[in-house]
């Protein structure tokens, strides 16, 4: 009897709890809109902790990579210097080609290409759970971000703003499985919306079966989301299964590798629809 | 004592999850160290730590997630609360029967979460099923390891050893 008594009283606070919890859930279900508080507090809170605990790995890291650095400084020095004959080549090249795009923009009378105003934010933590790819950053409100403002990487995509608080912001990667960003074929300029898919991809969808897409097909996004503003890299297209006459599946490797991400640019600028991307002044 | 540990050992698997596990596991962090915790915590100490320190940590997760506050804590209070009883109706010492727990364990908090999700229509899981295993996997063996490293501390097995005598003089 005894133990039947400590199994139900353990049995007992099990429910109660299961309640609040169900509870809890059905609230948000039925009346949540905009940022919940309670999330922004949170975060508001756990954002320090994970801004300490960050530069604590951020410190053994440096510490660590500049022992091995220094180890492989000088074939790694050999190596940057080929490469930057290599790139200072190529930068002739890309000059002549820039120089060539201006004159072809201004005979044909178009649009000069739209700067986008951004902020420079560092990755404080990551996702509290794995089902969920988001990231944390060290900027809020007070660095005036706002949620749904697009957040980007030298490399590519890397998300939006859902949650700003006041000194830090959690950013929805687009590989989330609840991602999406409207995107076009750089080569062949067909529409589609990309998809995340929670698994470090990214799906094509929404394509017309008349479209040309080959796997290597740079993707990039189309601004008609009015989150992420036109031609900025999303990826590259990883695989292409056709049924028939219509697409089965695109797969998208993304642009950016988002397990070493450390450093992003939010894009304070609200994309106008029609504005110029960087693909386009490369075009 | 005990309860400061639990909720040291919970906050220090949140921090790493959303410091660590980021850099360590490539693409994406496939581990959830809180996950660990809990069914540790269920193990040890019963279903009544297991599911207070299961709800304590989803909710905690839900908060620093963009999600439904309260799935993560329902499936991991349900976890916690499982793995409790088993620890308390069974002797999981091998490591191989705990590893087998914690695995279960993780496939039944993906099948409560990634089920509160779709029945609520909030969130598409697809066919998540090599997601989940490869988690389970690693969850399983992050777990059993730790296990075993706790326990070789100085005074773990008497620890362990006296808690379990409480509970079964409870009884």
């Amino acid at each position: 009897m005894p133990a039947l008594d400590v199994r139900r009283r353990s049995g007992y606070l099990f429910l109660a709890v299961l309640v609040a919890q169900v509870v809890i859930i059905s609230a948000q279900v039925s009346t949540r809109s905009g940022t919940p508080a309670l999330e922004a507090v949170a975060l508001g809170l756990f954002s320090e902790v994970q801004r300490v605990g960050s530069a604590a790995v951020r410190g053994v890291r440096e510490a660590w990579t500049g022992y091995v650095d220094l180890r492989g400084a000088r074939a790694e020095n050999d190596a940057l210097l080929r490469q930057l004959r290599d790139a200072r080549i190529a930068l002739q090249q890309e000059r002549a080609l820039a120089q060539r795009t201006r004159g072809l923009q201004q005979l044909l009378e178009l649009r000069e290409q739209v700067a986008v105003e951004t902020a420079a934010a560092n990755v404080i933590g990551a996702a509290a759970t794995p089902d969920f790819r988001t990231i944390t950053i060290d900027k809020g409100t007070g660095g005036g971000l706002r949620p749904d403002m697009a957040v980007i990487a030298p490399s590519g995509v890397v998300g939006r703003v859902v949650v700003p608080s006041a000194r830090a912001a959690k950013v929805q990667l687009l590989i989330d499985r609840n991602a999406a960003a409207g995107a076009l074929i750089e080569r062949t300029r067909a529409q589609g919306v990309v998809l995340g898919t929670g698994d470090g991809y990214l799906e094509l969808d929404y394509l017309s079966g008349m479209v040309d897409i080959v796997p290597g097909d740079t993707v990039v996004t189309s601004g008609i989301d009015g989150i992420f503003p036109k031609g900025f890299v999303i990826g590259w297209v990883d695989e292409v299964e056709r049924s028939g006459s219509t697409y089965k599946r695109v797969t998208v490797r993304p642009a950016v590798d988002f397990s070493r991400l450390e450093e992003v640019l939010v894009v304070l600028t609200p994309p106008a629809l029609d504005s110029a991307g960087p693909a386009e002044a490369r075009r | 004592m005990r309860f400061l540990g639990i909720v040291g050992a919970l906050a220090l698997a949140l921090v790493l999850q959303t410091t660590v596990a980021h850099f360590v596991v490539r693409g994406t962090a496939a581990v959830d160290l809180v996950l660990v915790v809990v069914v540790y915590v269920g193990l040890s100490f019963g279903p009544t730590s297991g599911l207070l320190a299961g709800a304590a940590a989803g909710l905690a997760q839900d908060t620093l997630s963009i999600g439904i506050i309260g799935i993560g804590g329902l499936a991991k209070t349900v976890v916690g609360y499982a793995t409790g009883l088993l620890g308390a109706l069974f002797i999981v010492a091998k490591p191989g029967a705990r590893f087998v727990v914690f695995y279960l364990a993780t496939i039944l908090h993906a099948v409560i979460f990634m089920g509160g999700y779709e029945l609520l229509g909030l969130r598409d899981f697809g066919a998540p099923y090599g997601g989940v295993a490869s988690q389970a996997l690693v969850n399983a063996l992050v777990g059993s390891v730790a296990f075993h490293v706790i326990e070789l501390l100085p005074g773990a097995m008497e620890r362990r050893a006296a808690n379990r005598g409480m509970r079964m003089r409870r009884r």
